[in-house]
């Protein structure tokens, strides 16, 4: 079982696009070499912004009820866990339905472990995590941007921030077990996953330069 | 003869880089482990500590370290797959000897033969033209133990004065500046002081991607309220949150810091009783930055004049800082003046040598501290000893066994030493954990030096692009072969295990010295049995040095998470934190917490020079150079990693729109980026992370793929550090990429 007092916490604000939690994903254990977080370049034109995709572990998860073959389970520790192999009919079902995009049919060389391209996705490392560990991606990130561990621990290492577990999706509202970090002092209502996609990052650079002499 | 032996593809279809992904053993659940070994990465100056997984007699796997106190599992993607380099295809298993009749360029030879035949070789060159036409380059990967033994075995058993190391490439302008205002090369503080830190300076150091674990702690500090000042060319990872970014045009540091010290001279942002009791030289340093008004700094350094003021007015009033930098600063031809700005309105601050205050340059390679501190760099001997000292070299002889008249003077820095191969004065090298060819600078001039050598051997573990000009490849050690310490950029001594063997043919870098010492006769003090027998005498070579490791113990670092240096008695706990008030050194013996005999820092006037190769009409572009997260250095390593070389298989070039717009580039395209040395082909990304008159390129791959072909070899006349981070170049599209 996970501890139901560790929780998982995502800050993409901290977020320095290395890769470590990808690179680590695929050593755990179980995962056979296979990733099974997403790093999302937002728009590298205007900046270096990156943001990690983990599956957010909903409380009904919306994979699991799209699956015809029925092959995604929760356990009742609350962890949403990769296609069985002997039901997944590789449907891609969940791949379209999931609203944080997690689920993928191909995940890079994984193919080659199953012999099919069977929906992979995050466990959140269940042969450590139940054992007492923390996932690998969270063990690693060395931003702080994955975040394993109690929400007293959160809180009093990370002031400046607060977590939300709820999203809307037009009509859809989405309890999840992961957290997302947003700035302590934030609107609730401004949590919008566009809202954050469309946002302009480059204005850190406007105004920066030394205007042309006349 | 010296030359290639066949051509580069010939070579590279041999001995790589290849790429090993995980497979077989790696990828086995339920794989029975033999043990897990607790030790530190391969790569950066973090020095990450890591558990090694190995599995009949191969690191297959690594698991987190939690409780190592600087990382606590933390890791980039570097140290995931070091494991990789175990079991690689181009791994050297046997000795080799240039032979271009063989298909690859070389063909095997018995490991003891390769020594006699080395040994002879570098005989005949110094019976024939004198000790000094031998020269040697070594590295700053290495552990302590090894670069303590390379500055030993060049001066002794060779009694040549040519041994640098790359090193030179990296901190030696921190280094040098540091010793001018502090008489101390060392970080000042732990790492630990950044959490508490109400202000975080960092200038031209890209941390995200050249000292990842350091994000942590600056976000750690960010959280309790820290503001965040990020000065560099370009948006890195680590600025894009910042709370001030200064995209400075590149080289023009030290004006900065001239301009921040005018503005706290004028709105009196002085620590006056610091300043009074710590320091020496404050009016002199206040004359020289009278002239550094905002306007002229903003000008110079080509920002908005209310950027530098702000930062200034943050700066000033701050109670507690961090001020770091890296290679963006030091990679100048006026490097170690631009240090010298960064100490000055450190220590008119007052803010240093106590909790939450600190200064530190960050370390780039694993051994970064360590290796600059025993006596490979070419003017120093073991404990940071000068070796123009005569009580120095008293002190050294003494324990090499050997009259101080013997040991050879000071050398030079490892470019210099290049141009002493081209005029005909060095005729055979040594080289080991150095790959200059893609390192140095106007690397093309290193490729002809290197081909008008009579004699060279290389040691390394793959054959990097240097060795593949050698006439004999000795079969080294990778790092998880071997037992030693390396230093942190902490200042932090810390032990690397052994968690296997040697495969095949090769050996335990130490050893190949060790045996090449007997084979040309001279044994003597290079008979070493164990690693730790080296560290104890290194131990003793160091004592009463301002480096002291004398009271360092392999059993006492493991004990502790490490042991930072100066630690002058085995009772001595170590010194985390240098320049407390009431502390107490080997120099000043009470009277300061500085390494100077009063006991108090010294300001240091720093002066403003451009870059020695400004833009012009011909050339109008600054050229600037730098890492990527996913690679190290030359890139020996980890271009022969599948997973990290897929993260950044290639350079790129890197524009702003706007310039973009005037030269007719679009993202994608192939660009034509020429120097007054060399040119290169490179696809263009567009990003409007950078300034509008710099272009940016990664430097780690090798042949046509390597910028330092365009890269100028004007070096700081102090340190000796290469100009990396600006020389002009001209971009142009090119229509058909080819
Ligand atoms: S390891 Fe952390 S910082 Fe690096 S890409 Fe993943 S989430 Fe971002
Ligand atoms: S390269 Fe540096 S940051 Fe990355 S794991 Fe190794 S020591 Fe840590």
């Amino acid at each position: 079982m996970v501890p139901e007092k560790m929780e998982f916490f995502i800050d993409a604000n901290r977020c320095i696009g290395c890769k470590a939690c990808f690179q680590a994903c695929s050593e755990c254990d179980t995962h056979k070499g296979v990733s099974m977080i997403h790093l999302e370049t937002i728009d590298r034109e205007r900046s270096v912004q990156t943001v990690p995709v983990v599956c957010m572990h909903c409380e009904d998860p919306t994979c699991a009820q799209v699956c015809p073959a029925d092959a995604i389970k929760r356990t009742p520790d609350g962890v949403v866990q990769t296609a069985r192999k002997s039901r997944c009919i590789a449907c891609s079902n969940c791949v379209l339905a999931c609203p944080f995009g997690v689920p993928k049919m191909e995940s890079g060389r994984g193919a080659s472990v199953s012999g099919f391209n069977l929906m992979m996705k995050c466990d959140m490392c269940y042969d450590r995590t139940s054992v007492g560990k923390k996932p690998m991606c969270a063990t690693v990130c060395p931003s702080g941007a994955l975040f394993y561990g109690t929400r007293e621990q959160m809180q009093k290492e990370r002031p400046r921030s607060r977590p939300i577990n709820e999203f809307r999706f037009g009509q859809q509202t989405v309890k999840t077990k992961v957290n997302v970090l947003v700035p302590r002092d934030s609107a609730l209502e401004q949590l919008k996953v566009t809202d954050a996609l469309g946002s302009q990052p480059d204005i850190l650079l406007l105004g920066m330069y030394q205007e042309e002499e006349p | 003869m010296s030359k290639l032996p066949v051509a580069p593809e010939q070579l590279e279809a041999h001995y790589g880089p290849h790429l090993q992904f995980p497979g077989g053993k790696h990828l086995q659940s339920g794989l029975e482990i033999d043990r897990l070994v607790k030790t530190h990465c391969c790569f950066c100056g973090q020095q990450c500590g890591i558990q090694l997984k190995v599995a009949h007699q191969q690191v297959v796997g690594f698991e987190p370290w939690e409780d190592f106190p600087f990382n606590r599992g933390m890791l980039c993607p570097k140290g995931i797959k070091r494991y990789l380099q175990g079991g690689h295809p181009d791994r050297l298993l046997t000795a080799l000897q240039r032979d271009p009749a063989a298909a690859g360029g070389f063909r095997p030879l018995e490991y003891p033969q390769a020594i006699a035949q080395t040994a002879a070789a570098i005989a005949k060159i110094q019976e024939q033209h004198g000790f000094a036409a031998f020269g040697v380059l070594s590295g700053a990967s290495l552990t302590s133990e090894k670069a303590y033994l390379m500055g030993k075995f060049a001066r002794v058993c060779l009694r040549t004065p040519y041994i640098d190391y790359n090193g030179r490439l990296c901190m030696v302008s921190a280094g040098a500046a540091n010793k001018k205002a502090f008489g101390v090369d060392r970080g000042g503080n732990p790492w630990s002081d950044i959490l508490g830190a109400e202000l975080i300076w960092i200038s031209g150091a890209n941390v995200a991607e050249c000292a990842p674990i350091t994000t942590h702690y600056v976000w750690q500090a960010r959280e309790q309220g820290a503001r965040v000042v990020v000065v560099d060319p370009r948006v890195t990872p680590l600025a894009r949150t910042c709370d001030l970014f200064l995209p400075i045009k590149p080289g023009r540091d030290v004006a900065l810091f001239n301009g921040i010290l005018h503005l706290m001279i004028e709105k009196d942002w002085l620590d006056h009783a610091f300043i009074e009791k710590y320091t020496v030289g404050f009016e002199k340093l206040a004359e020289s930055v009278r002239e550094w008004t905002p306007r002229r700094t903003a000008q110079v350094c080509g920002l908005n004049q209310k950027l530098v003021e702000q930062a200034a007015e943050w700066w000033g009033t701050a109670s507690t800082s961090f001020l770091m930098h890296a290679r963006g600063i030091e990679h100048h031809s006026h490097g170690v003046q631009n240090v010298l700005g960064a100490i000055n309105i450190v220590l008119a601050s007052g803010r240093i040598g106590r909790e939450n205050c600190g200064y530190s340059t960050i370390t780039g390679q694993a051994n970064g501290q360590g290796g600059r501190e025993h006596g490979q760099k070419c003017d120093q001997l073991p404990g940071g000893r000068d070796i123009s000292n005569p009580e120095h070299r008293a002190h050294v002889a003494g324990i090499w066994g050997v009259a101080p008249d013997d040991l050879p003077q000071a050398g030079v820095d490892a470019y210099e030493l290049f141009r002493k191969i081209d005029q005909g004065e060095i005729k055979g090298l040594l080289t080991l954990c150095f790959n200059p060819k893609v390192s140095l600078p106007d690397s093309e001039f290193v490729a002809r030096c290197l081909d008008k050598l009579e004699f060279y051997a290389a040691i390394d573990f793959f054959l990097n692009e240097t060795a593949q000009h050698a006439d004999i490849v000795l079969p080294g050690s990778l790092q998880e072969e071997d037992e030693g310490v390396v230093c942190s950029a902490e200042g932090r001594v810390i032990r690397i295990r052994k968690a296997i063997d040697c495969p095949g043919e090769a050996r335990q870098d130490w050893r190949i010295i060790q045996d090449l010492a007997a084979a040309l006769k001279r044994p003597q003090g290079f008979e070493f049995q164990h690693p730790g027998q080296i560290f104890d005498e290194l131990r003793r070579a160091s004592q009463g040095g301002v480096v002291d490791y004398s009271g360092i113990t392999y059993e006492k670092i493991e004990a502790s998470y490490g042991v930072f240096w100066p630690c002058p008695s085995e009772e001595h706990p170590g010194t985390p934190r240098l320049f407390e008030p009431d502390s107490w050194n080997v120099v000043a013996r009470g009277q300061g917490p500085f390494y100077f005999p009063d006991g108090k820092a010294r300001f240091q006037v720093a002066d403003y020079s451009p870059p020695q190769e400004e833009v012009d009409e011909e050339y109008p572009l600054i050229l600037t150079t730098g890492r990527v997260i996913s690679q190290f250095l030359s890139g020996t390593q980890t271009r022969r990693i599948g997973p990290l070389a897929e993260m950044h298989p290639a350079p790129w070039l890197e524009v702003h729109p706007q310039l973009a717009a005037k030269l007719g580039l679009k993202a994608g395209d192939t660009a034509l980026v020429e120097s007054r040395r060399s040119s290169i082909e490179l696809t263009t990304k567009v990003v409007n992370t950078i300034r509008p008159d710099t272009v940016f390129v990664p430097y780690h791959w090798a042949g046509r793929e390597s910028i330092n072909r365009l890269t100028i070899a004007a070096q700081d006349p102090i340190s000796k550090i290469p100009e990396y981070k600006a020389c002009a170049v001209r971009v142009r599209r090119l229509e058909h990429g080819s």
